[in-house]
Parts: structure tokens; C-alpha cells; sequence
């Protein structure tokens, strides 16, 4: 029992990275038609960012772990918002040059990041509650599990209640529907185009600084060993829809860690496995489109 | 070639007009060369076979496909100009199909479309009481004719220069296409439409001027009325014999009600 509820823990926390990359992937795709595959390079500088404010103010203390948090998704999102504005704005419907150009970002942020930080992970320390465990019927489970799966749930909560209750929210599940009528009601589009890249980014970079108090370490390549995962939850979940992302990520997690311990470390090939059967019998995801 | 604007050209200049507009879509043409003109009062109707770039040419108009030429709303050439902001200077679309946002409610359906600073609401609840009732329920879920009036609503809350309204009684039911008709009479009495109408005894009802298309080209302008009462001319460029608009008082007068808007 005590195992079940240890993977089912770790499963939400993994699931609650997932989601934080997914969301922004979602909404991007669902009302711009975006694949954005520099996603992952927004976490990784989220992450790196909130490294340095650690290594810099001193890590063990949770003024300096919430101010790394917020500076992390300050990051992300500043970088995705230049990304939108400078690069991706000139090519909405263009989508084989989308592709290219951020397959092209990622590869060039990689070694970017490379340069400034090293090809090494460098590690990272939080409050030393985060390496405390709590017990959970029977079961230890390490306290940043909590830490990101709360934080995950007050992002999911802050994007409902921004989609529902405010105008921009309504514009762009509007712009998810049916983007050129969007426009066709006399409402300029692309601003929320950059106010959801900017979005994406800042959940992007908020997941980057929790991955690597998760993992225990920032490498270049942080970004882009979770925007696969985020990819594969995004499409089980439905293009475009919040709520199917979250759900989904729970789902990958937690199935990639059961399938891991109980089926001999098979969870990628489980969650990939996943994937198929939902593209073969619900190509729309979860609670994806239907046209 | 008279156009529909020929009658009431000593009145007032026209509301649109379009020199050479040609559409694409995905590399294809689907209009081309389009000329004519749309009067600063009452009904134009734009009428031809299906595939034949009515629908295309209104979406040209307001920049929602790729097209050359000239387009001159009220004097102003807005031809270069992003959708939203040709929307902006006065244009309210009906599309085709509805298009209202199935995962919204009504009101928020409608709290989208507000763009004036003062916008019309009374005017639309006292035009269509049902969607107040229902202002709560996701608009993906009404009836056809229902969907058509939140359509219809989100163009009539801003004034407008003009309507570009796409075959608004598409699929509806009889009594409400006199209901979508009466509406339309009564907004024509403020703003004029260009009316694309597959229904002819609805365009009978309601249009002064008709610009015919064929093969993506005006192959006829004037008025409404000559054009539906010559047999031949309707055979030849809709395909459909003259039963199809016959002349005489259609159900419902929509240009007795009252209501301006």
C-alpha cells in the first residue's frame, strides 16, 4: 500500500511539471495553431534563472525559494513574449516555418545556455523542509512532491479564473473556437497572442525552477527531456483545452510510474503506447476539438 | 449595365464600393474582377449559384482571405487595413453558418461583439427577448434559429456603416426565416445591407438593388425586382425557375413592425 500511494505522489508531482509546460503548449496551439517547440527552452531558462537566484541570495530559505519562483516565471515569460513578438508574429499560418523556426530557438537555446552555464547539470538546494518527508499511510513521501503539486494547482486555478472571468480570458477561448471570427467582431487578435505566449512562458519558467528543486539539478537539456512528455500530454489531452492538459498530465505521470516500478522501467514506452491508442480512437484528445 | 445604385444615385453616394476585387483561397481564385457598388440605404442583395464566390467576396471585403483591388467604405479606401480594424470602422458581419462560439454562453457571446463605447443592449433585448432568457446558456447549444439571432444581435449592438449579412436563413425553419426577415427590414431602415440570400421570396421581401455573380464574376446589377421578375435572367444565372421568387406578398411584412433600430 505504502508503495502505491509513494508512486501515486510522485506520479501528481511529475504530472504537476507536465501540466505547468503543457498548459501554455495547449492554449498556444489551440488558438494560434503554434506546435511550439521552443517550449522547453522557456522552462530551462526559468529554471537556470531561478538557480542563480538561489546560488546568489542563498538557497535554504523560502523567501529565497518563492523569489526564485517568481523571477524564474518572469524569465519564461519575457523570453516567450520575445519570441512571439519578434519571431512567430510573422509567421501565423505559415506552419512549416513555425516548425523550423522553433525547433531552430530550442537547438540555438540549448547552446546558448551551454555556453553561459556549462553542458554539466549544476545542483540546487532548497529549504530543507523540501528534503523532509511526510508521511501518507504508511508511505514517506518527499515534501517537494507537495510543493509542486500545489503549485501546479494554483496556476490551473489562476488560468481558469482568468479565462472565465476576464475579457482577454473570454477573447482567447473565443480565439480557440474560431479565431478569424475572433477578428471578424472587430477584435485585434494578436494581442492575445502575445498575452498567451506570455502566459505559457511565465507557467513554463515557474515549472522550470520546481523541476530542478524536483530533479535536484538545472541542465541545458531540462527543458527539452520534459517538452516531449509535455507534447504527449498536450495531444491526450485535446489541443486547446486547460482542463483536458491537466488531466492528461496526471494521467502520463502517474501511469509512467506505475508502469516503471511494476512493469520493469517501461513508463516511456507505456505513456508513448498512451498516446497511440488515443490517437487511434480519440484523435481529438480527451476533451480536445471535434472539428 | 445599370447598378443598383443607379436609381438613388442623385440621394447619396455609395456606401461600398468595390473596384477589380479579386479573392484566393489556398492559391485559388474564387472571385475575380469584381465591381459594383452598394447604396448608403436599403438592401443589396448579392445573389448567385452556390461556389460562386458570394460568400468569398463578402469575406474579401472585410480582409478575412487574401484579395486585390479596390475596397471603398464611405469614401475610404480600407482595402490594405487588418479585419479588425475594417470591422472597427463601421462593417457588422453575419457569416455564413452563425459562427457564434458554441463553448460561450450567450452573453458572452454578445459582451465580445461590444465595441462601441454605448452599446445597443436594449435594443437587442427588446429585438430578441428569448436570448435574454437564455443569456446563461452555452450558445452551442441553441436551436439554428436561435444561433442566428446571437448572429444577428452581435452585429446590431455597434452602429454600423453597413451589414454584410451571409445567407441568414440558411436551414431555418419557415416561421423563423420570417422572423430573421423582419429583423433585417428593420435594421435596413438605419444601416444598409449587403445581403447574400439563397432564399428568393426573401429577397423579394426585402431587397431594393441585386448584383448577380457568376463564375466570380458580376454578370448583373440592378434592381431586386426586375432581376427576379424575368424568368430568363433567373434561369440563366441561378440555375432555378422563376417559381422560385414568385411575385406577391411573402408571409410576414417586416417593413410594417414598428421598431427602429
Amino acid at each position: 500500500m505504502s508503495t502505491v500511494v509513494l508512486l501515486l505522489f510522485t506520479g501528481l508531482g511529475l504530472g504537476a511539471l507536465y501540466f505547468l509546460v503543457a498548459a501554455g503548449l495547449s492554449l498556444i496551439y489551440g488558438l494560434m495553431g503554434v506546435l511550439n517547440f521552443a517550449h522547453g527552452a522557456f522552462l530551462t531558462l526559468g529554471a537556470f534563472t531561478g538557480w542563480e537566484i538561489a546560488r546568489r541570495t542563498g538557497s535554504d530559505n523560502w523567501g529565497t525559494f518563492l523569489l526564485s519562483l517568481v523571477i524564474g516565471a518572469a524569465a519564461g515569460a519575457v523570453f516567450a513574449a520575445f519570441t512571439e513578438f519578434v519571431l512567430i508574429r510573422r509567421l501565423y499560418q505559415r506552419h512549416i516555418e513555425q516548425v523550423l523556426v522553433t525547433v531552430g530557438l530550442s537547438l540555438a537555446a540549448v547552446a546558448l545556455f551551454d555556453g553561459i552555464w556549462g553542458t554539466d547539470p549544476v545542483f540546487i538546494k532548497g529549504p530543507a523542509w523540501f528534503k523532509d518527508t511526510t508521511e501518507i499511510l504508511g508511505a514517506r513521501i518527499p515534501n517537494d512532491r507537495f510543493v509542486c503539486i500545489i503549485a501546479a494547482v494554483m496556476v490551473l486555478l489562476a488560468l481558469v479564473f482568468f479565462l472565465k472571468k476576464t475579457r482577454y480570458g473570454m477573447i482567447i477561448r473565443a480565439g480557440v473556437e474560431n479565431r478569424s471570427m475572433v477578428t471578424a467582431l472587430g477584435i485585434d487578435v494578436r494581442k492575445a497572442f502575445t498575452l498567451v505566449f506570455t502566459i505559457g512562458g511565465a507557467a513554463a519558467g515557474l515549472g522550470g525552477v520546481l523541476a530542478s528543486h524536483y530533479f535536484g539539478y538545472v541542465s541545458p537539456m531540462l527543458g527539452g527531456s520534459l517538452l516531449i512528455f509535455a507534447f504527449i500530454v498536450t495531444v491526450i489531452g485535446g489541443l486547446g483545452s486547460l482542463t483536458g492538459a491537466a488531466i492528461a498530465a496526471v494521467a502520463v505521470a502517474v501511469l509512467q510510474q506505475f508502469a516503471n516500478f511494476y512493469l520493469g522501467g517501461t513508463g516511456d514506452f507505456v505513456v508513448v503506447l498512451a498516446l497511440a491508442l488515443v490517437l487511434l480512437f480519440r484523435p481529438t484528445g480527451l476533451l480536445g476539438r471535434t472539428s | 449595365m445599370s447598378t443598383p445604385a443607379d436609381h438613388r444615385a442623385t440621394e447619396a453616394p455609395p456606401i461600398l464600393r468595390l473596384e477589380g476585387l479579386s479573392a484566393s483561397i489556398a492559391g485559388q481564385q474564387v472571385v475575380e474582377d469584381v465591381t459594383f457598388t452598394v447604396p448608403a440605404t436599403g438592401i443589396t442583395a448579392l445573389l448567385g449559384r452556390n461556389g460562386v464566390g458570394k460568400t468569398s467576396t463578402l469575406k474579401a471585403i472585410i480582409g478575412l482571405i487574401d484579395r486585390s483591388g479596390s475596397v471603398e467604405l464611405d469614401g475610404e479606401r480600407i482595402e490594405k487595413e487588418a479585419t479588425f480594424k475594417i470591422i472597427r470602422s463601421g462593417v457588422g458581419y453575419v457569416p455564413e453558418d452563425r459562427e457564434v462560439f458554441a463553448k460561450l454562453t450567450v452573453a458572452e457571446n454578445l459582451r465580445l461583439a461590444e465595441r462601441d463605447a454605448a452599446p445597443r443592449r436594449q435594443l437587442v433585448e427588446d429585438l430578441f427577448p428569448d436570448l435574454l432568457a437564455r443569456s446563461a446558456q452555452m450558445a452551442g447549444t441553441l436551436s439554428g434559429g436561435q444561433q442566428q439571432m446571437v448572429s444577428l444581435a452581435r452585429a446590431l449592438l455597434n452602429t454600423n456603416k453597413i451589414l454584410l449579412v451571409d445567407e441568414p436563413t440558411k436551414g431555418l425553419a419557415p416561421k423563423i426565416v420570417g422572423e430573421v426577415a423582419e429583423t433585417l427590414a428593420e435594421a435596413a431602415r438605419t444601416v444598409p445591407i449587403l445581403l447574400v440570400e439563397q432564399n428568393l421570396h426573401v429577397v423579394r421581401q426585402l431587397a431594393e438593388g441585386a448584383v448577380v455573380l457568376s463564375g466570380g464574376r458580376v454578370v448583373h446589377t440592378g434592381r431586386a425586382r426586375d432581376f427576379l421578375d424575368d424568368a430568363d435572367l433567373i434561369q440563366r444565372h441561378l440555375g432555378v425557375s422563376a417559381d422560385a421568387a414568385p411575385a406577391g406578398k411573402p408571409a410576414g411584412n417586416p417593413v410594417e413592425k414598428g421598431a427602429a433600430l
